[in-house]
């Protein structure tokens, strides 16, 4: 697939995912302390952020799978904290969420777990029709020879790219993605950054990419964020955020550019 | 989330815990007859739960279930011929496999063999995050994954029961054939002659009971296991002792209602 630039712009009028104080906790464990956040259609945002900053539980909440303390969070023009059932499952085909670890089914091989979605959420498939969209997604991340092994016969990355494959398979509008490129080689977190940037190019989806990894931030994300002490540190270019003397951003800057 | 702050119990930790595990249990049963009835039906893996939950412990419950026919007709042999009534004895197997021993022994047996690999399965899908893959998804995984399962055991442990209870009196035929000649279709004759309809109606309600507790407390357990590995576990081994337990409980107060039911 190569770059189509003129299929995708981001629209700075339009925000498909918008946070106001957002507050979360638990217990005595307060993880967010008043987020505010949007993200303007077509746009790819990195949050980066230490381990434990909470950058999980803030995608999460967007998602609808935790509910906030306080706080407004606003996805697709709809309050996702306060829908359920049918409405939010709605909304939810929507969203791609792609999990930290996969979380692939591992009781159904790689063709059973890409074709899941579609099946369970889309009545009186075609079997050819599940096979050319399971066979699509699964070229779009090049695993097209894996449909038949078990999830735990693929390597990490493999796993990481079966996972975003199974919920580009519903071509979301937005996609948020847990540290795509965690724990892989240089030459994987290429492959996946390439993909992020072509899922951005081709589907002109708005996406969250969570990430410690400033190779990726920077080559996937339209603007960056830092995610330090429940708040958003900075958000803006990669420029705009490193260029400052602030020690924390710089720590990491550093910490990342020294490894 | 928050429910309590740190030194706000209304008793103390441990009971605090133990009557909200209570109450979110009843909220979880619940839910099953909330969402049994509604779309969409998942047939197929219906079908393939009960297939998992037949097959996994067919082997096991044919060999307990001969055995326990065996060793009863044995012990009892000697007892009832110091009374010259030997020829009581199909009709005190049958009654004890049918009223008792047939539900009980396949209920243990399938909460060590079922409840703990729908415990364990399902704990490890919770804290690999699968549940919260599907639900991301929009697929509802308390429908796909707890309303099937329960539908199974509840289903499929009847089933087994009426096995165990025909090997057990193939067994218990065998070691009376041994010692004197009688007709394996007489014998059987014989064995049901002092049941009544009742005794069976009793049993195949005792052993939906049985797979209905076993098929909610593994899917309780594994779906609300926490974070980590050993939630896995923890879940597994707490699904058997809980159902272990309950069956017990359950077996009682339905044998006393039963009793009770007689007299009118
Ligand atoms: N379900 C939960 N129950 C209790 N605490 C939680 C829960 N989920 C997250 N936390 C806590 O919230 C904090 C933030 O967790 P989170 O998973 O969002 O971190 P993260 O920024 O994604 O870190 P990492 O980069 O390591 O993935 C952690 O301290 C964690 O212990
Ligand atoms: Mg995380």
């Amino acid at each position: 697939m190569d770059k189509q630039k003129t299929k995708h712009t981001i629209n700075k009028d339009e925000s498909v995912i918008l946070i106001n104080g957002l507050y979360m906790s638990f217990d005595d464990l307060e993880v967010l302390k008043g987020i505010d956040f949007n993200l303007f259609k077509g746009e790819n945002v990195a949050i980066l952020g230490r381990s434990g900053s909470g950058k999980s539980v803030l995608i999460k909440i967007i998602v609808g799978l935790l509910k906030p303390d306080r706080g407004e969070v606003i996805v697709l023009n709809q309050h996702i904290d306060k829908l359920g059932g049918k409405k939010l499952d709605a909304l939810r085909l929507h969203i791609g969420f792609s999990f930290q670890n996969s979380a692939l089914y591992d009781s159904m091989n790689v063709y059973q777990n890409l074709a899941f979605p579609l099946t369970m959420n889309i009545k009186h498939l075609r079997k050819n029709e599940i096979r050319s969209a399971v066979e699509e997604v699964a070229e779009a991340v090049g695993l097209k020879d894996k449909l038949k092994q078990m999830p735990s016969d693929l390597s990490g990355g493999q796993r990481k790219r079966i996972g975003i494959a199974r919920t580009l398979i519903m071509k979301p509008e937005i996609m948020l993605y847990d540290e795509p490129t965690s724990g892989l080689d240089p030459i994987t977190s290429a492959e996946i950054i390439e993909l992020i940037n072509e899922v951005q190019q081709e589907f002109n989806t708005s996406s969250i990419i969570i990430t410690h990894d400033l190779t990726c931030a920077k080559n996937t994300g339209n603007r960056i964020s830092i995610l330090l002490d429940g708040k958003f540190l900075k958000i803006g270019s990669f420029n705009e955020v490193f260029d400052t003397n602030d020690e924390e951003v710089r720590g990491f800057f550093n910490y990342n550019f020294i490894q | 989330m928050k429910i309590y702050s740190k030194d706000k119990y209304i008793f103390s930790k441990g009971l605090d815990d133990y009557f909200s595990g209570v109450y979110k249990s009843y909220k979880f049963t619940l839910q099953f007859f909330k969402e049994v009835f509604k779309r969409p039906f998942h047939h197929r893996e219906l079908v393939n739960q009960s297939f998992e939950v037949g097959l996994k412990s067919l082997a096991l419950i044919s060999l307990t279930g001969f055995i326990v026919g065996i060793v009863f007709t044995k012990q009892s042999r000697p007892s009832l011929e110091e009374f010259g009534a030997a020829s009581w004895l199909p009709s005190l197997i049958g009654i004890a496999l049918v009223k008792a021993m047939g539900p009980l022994v396949t209920g243990l047996i399938c909460a060590g063999k079922i409840g703990s690999s729908i415990g364990a399965e399902l704990g490890s899908m919770r804290v690999t995050e699968q549940i919260d893959a599907m639900e991301v998804s929009a697929i509802n995984p308390f429908k796909y994954l707890v309303v099937t399962r329960i539908l199974a055991t509840s289903i499929m442990i009847p089933v087994l029961t009426l096995y165990c209870t025909c090997v057990g009196l193939y067994g218990s035929y065998l070691n009376v054939h041994s010692v004197e000649t009688s007709s394996i279709v007489a014998y059987y004759q014989n064995a049901f002659s002092t049941i009544r309809f009742l005794d069976i109606f009793v049993s195949v309600i005792k052993s939906v009971v049985f797979g209905f507790t076993i098929g909610v407390v593994g899917c309780y357990k594994g779906f609300n296991a926490s974070q980590g590995t050993r939630g896995v576990g923890k879940a597994a081994n707490q699904a058997v002792v809980l159902s272990m337990f309950l069956i017990f409980v359950e077996e009682y107060v339905i044998v006393q209602v039963s009793n009770w039911i007689q007299y009118f």
